[in-house]
């Protein structure tokens, strides 16, 4: 093999990890309201991600990092090329990142129920965009002879893509009911697990259904039917997982969903990274990957760094293990956005 | 506005606005760090109050700072695809590398810090706030060798049959010598922010504690705290004067126009004054206007090579130079201009140092006024320590635009000791398939958004520095059935 097969896969790996993890992140937002309910509610649900959110995003800047170094072309014909919708994703990720740190930084239902919107609002934009963003990737765009987007907006915007749209947005709200089922305890549980019953449904027929489109029209291998497979058999399990109330046996078989999926998507694109629609002018894991000397550099240290990550991530999850319940959940500081006048008695 | 015109202000909005947040996270989140290891080793509260005060506000700069980074990893393939093809095969490395050493480290141990107080260990606990504060710095000094390497390029070489620079040498690349004084540079400006900040605060607090009640027991901790600053300002200060020096003697090696301007220095001259203050048409088309009215004989010259008397190229005679070596004009036949913005890189360079002398008069007046168990009660101590605060921020973002805008008309700026073809004009670096509209969409989006989060993380920040040290109660671990409130939730 290759090395710069071994990085498709690593980044593949990457996307992997980003979308079981941050997967998640935004169902959980999403969810804020239909789960959480009142404002104790909502905490309830918003700390069951507060301390491992932000390293779940690392996922996706470093594969965003790893595709710069080892791909460079794809990195530029894709970025560039998404960019009204990147820019989308980019600003749903900004303010979500400030809106989970300073929502409760000020003793107002007004300030909080703002930052509320924004929390939610932020976490079904990427839900929605990145199956958006990977479904044109399968599809293939258009390039033109130099690799550069040719297309415009509304060509992203096809119905086959869409509707990957609405897979990711699927897998998410119910990886996301799954993990607070996990995570909290009492009403909110309850509340969750009932969510994940009926989402994981959703999330066979929708992903089933697009799977199989991609697979026929689009996969330029047939192994991949192989992933196809997978994904199904993971979400029809999953689904069963909920049905049953095994729910640590449904997160692990969402998330093996999520690596059959990504499987279908790096699987029916190669050998290109990102196929144009005449494929002359497709980019490849060769025509646009780094010299051997930087991949063999990455390679060292992706190989040496990944098992770390995991590592002390693992960690943080064990330290972070106990359910969280209404009982849990501390009153707010006093603090109010206005200093109260201290009375010198 | 044209698309490269409109990229390279968007790329000026969001880093700036990202890298004046940065160095106080960078320097504040050690600082932090000392402040919480001096209480779990004295067991001394106060220094427990001021590791959650000064480290609530460490947060709430934390957030901005990566929501603002976030845009960074993306946007050299959003906006500059042609400057990434070019560079990615070197350039790339150390952004993936900084992904994988340095965010993951920070943002996973800053998420356990935060949420840890009630659930690890006294030691494990303070280890993660160091593990954070570490992997911020690693964080710098990756980005830190990417960008030296835009500045001087090393361990990479032109393929003709691919047109990009290809790396040759990672080590070369991570120990470029731009990079080995840029970094400490840096770091210690994230010092001076940061020492200037705690100061600053304490200061506050010291005069309005000690006219509501001389006795006030807090104002033995916010003299600690103002002292801690101020020494830690006045190492930082220093090691500030000395990396600079030292850089500002390799940048007359390696971007020699780059420093003339910064100089104002259009005629070659020996030996070369230094200029405080210069009039005429700095911007414009006609340097041989500019006249300088106030000046330090020889000083350019001892900057430039340590040797007082020593010539010093002007911008006229190193226009010619790197004309005759990099083309006199682009291929559409327009005559390449190499001297960067004069009045930017003029006035940039003296508001970056000038700025930086309120920290070192805070810093001096507060180990003046706490000496002898001193506590500060002047009024217009109050007022240095608030305007002050602000400066050194000012100043390492007047530095950033000097060194980013001073490299124009590259982006990649040719080493003159290297190979002539490793080197990339701005104007080849956008991305051709984004047009002008899109750009100005992005662009207009970031600034509205940036602009509102501004005012909530100034607030808060002002909010939370108002509200002074909270009192705290000393951190228990939980035991697993503890059915109890959390001491922290969001």
């Amino acid at each position: 093999m290759e090395l710069a097969d071994f990085w498709f896969i690593l980044i593949a790996v990457l996307w992997t990890g980003y979308l079981v993890l941050e997967g998640f992140d935004f169902g959980v937002g999403m969810l804020m309201p239909i789960i959480g309910r009142s404002n104790k509610g909502r905490r309830v649900v918003l700390n069951t991600i507060g301390p491992v959110w932000d390293g779940n995003e690392v996922w996706l800047l470093t594969a965003g990092g790893a595709t710069f170094a080892a791909f460079p072309e794809w990195y530029a014909t894709m970025f560039s090329g998404f960019y009204l919708p990147l820019l989308l994703i980019l600003v749903a990720l900004i303010v979500r990142a400030v809106a989970i740190e300073y929502r409760g930084k000020i003793n107002d239902q007004t300030w909080r129920t703002r930052w509320d919107y924004v929390i939610i609002g932020s976490a079904w934009v990427p839900s929605i965009l990145w199956g958006v963003a990977f479904a044109n990737l399968v599809r293939g765009v258009n390039l033109d002879a130099d690799h550069q987007y040719v297309g415009n907006f509304f060509d992203l915007l096809s119905p086959f893509a869409l509707l990957g749209g609405l897979v990711t947005l699927a897998i998410f709200l119910s990886h996301g009911a799954i993990f607070l089922s996990l995570k909290t305890d009492g009403e909110i549980r309850e509340r969750a697990e009932a969510f994940a019953r009926k989402a994981s449904v959703a999330a066979i027929v929708v992903a089933g259904v697009w799977a199989v489109w991609a697979q026929l029209a689009y996969s330029r291998n047939t192994w991949t039917w192989g992933a196809v497979v997978l994904a199904a058999v993971a979400l029809v399990g999953a689904w069963l997982a909920t049905v049953k109330g095994r729910f640590g046996f449904a997160f692990v078989a969402n998330a093996v969903a999520i690596v059959g999926a990504v499987v279908l998507i790096f699987g029916s694109m190669y050998p290109n990274v990102m196929p144009a629609i005449d494929p002359a002018n497709s980019l490849t894991v060769d025509n646009a990957s780094s010299t051997d000397y930087t991949l063999t550099v990455m390679t060292w240290v992706a190989v040496v760094m990944t098992p770390i990550v995991l590592l002390y991530q693992a960690w943080t999850y064990w330290v972070f293990r106990k359910r969280l319940s209404m009982e849990h959940i501390p009153e707010h500081s006093e603090l109010t956005f206005f200093p109260k006048r201290k009375t010198n008695a | 506005m044209e698309a490269l015109e409109l990229a390279r202000w968007q790329f000026g909005i969001t880093t700036v606005y990202h890298f004046v947040l940065v160095p106080l996270t960078i320097g504040l989140s050690m600082l932090v760090a000392i402040m919480q290891t001096a209480w779990v080793r004295t067991g001394n509260e106060k220094w427990l109050r001021l590791t959650k005060f000064y480290g609530k506000l460490l947060l709430i700069n934390f957030a901005l700072g990566v929501a603002t980074g976030i845009v960074q990893e993306f946007q050299f393939g959003m906006n500059w695809s042609e400057y990434s093809r070019f560079v990615g095969d070197v350039f790339g490395a150390p952004l993936a590398m900084e992904a994988l050493l340095a965010f993951f480290l920070e943002s996973t141990f800053l998420g356990l810090w935060i949420f840890g107080w009630d659930r690890l260990p006294k030691k494990v606990h303070l280890a993660t706030v160091w593990a954070f504060s570490i992997g911020s710095l690693l964080s710098a000094y990756f980005i830190i060798a990417a960008n030296s390497w835009m500045q001087h390029p090393v361990g990479a070489e032109y393929n003709p049959e691919t047109g990009r620079a290809e790396m040759n040498d990672i080590g070369a690349v991570l120990t470029n010598n731009t990079t080995l004084v840029a970094f400490p540079h840096v770091i210690a400006t994230a010092f001076l922010v940061a020492g200037t900040f705690v100061a600053g605060i304490a200061v506050y607090w010291m005069v309005r504690r000690h006219r509501e009640d001389a006795a006030h027991q807090d104002l033995s901790m916010y003299r600690t705290a103002a002292r801690f600053g101020a020494v830690v300002m006045l190492l930082a200060g220093v090691a500030v004067i000395i990396t600079g020096d030292i850089q500002a003697k390799l940048m007359f090696k390696q971007q020699p126009i780059k420093m003339a301007a910064a100089e104002g220095l259009v005629d070659t001259e020996q030996p070369a004054p230094f200029s405080l203050l210069a009039i005429g048409n700095l911007a414009g088309d006609d340097p041989s206007s500019v006249k300088h009215i106030l000046e330090i004989p020889g000083l350019t010259s001892y900057l430039a090579t340590g040797d007082w008397n020593a010539e010093v190229t002007g911008l006229d005679d190193l226009q010619e130079q790197y004309a005759e070596r990099y083309g006199a004009t682009t291929p559409d036949g327009e005559e390449i201009e190499y001297r960067p913005n004069l009045a930017v890189t003029y006035w940039t360079f003296r508001l970056m140092i000038g700025l930086a002398a309120f920290s070192a008069a805070l810093a001096l007046a507060i180990l003046w006024f706490t000496r002898k168990k001193g506590v500060v009660t002047q009024g217009w101590m109050k007022t240095l320590a608030l305007v002050s605060l602000p400066m050194p921020f000012l100043a390492a973002s007047f530095g950033w635009i000097f060194t980013e805008m001073g490299r124009q008309p590259f982006v990649v700026a040719p080493n003159p000791t290297g190979s002539d073809q490793v080197m990339l004009m701005t104007l080849f670096g956008y991305s051709t398939s984004v047009s002008a509209g899109e750009v100005l969409t992005s662009m207009i989006t970031f600034t509205l958004v940036y602009a509102t989060l501004a005012v909530f993380w100034f607030r808060l920040m002002q909010r939370y520095a108002v509200e002074g040290a909270p009192v705290v109660e000393e951190p228990v671990v939980r035991k697993d059935d503890d059915q109890s409130p959390l001491s922290f939730a969001y």
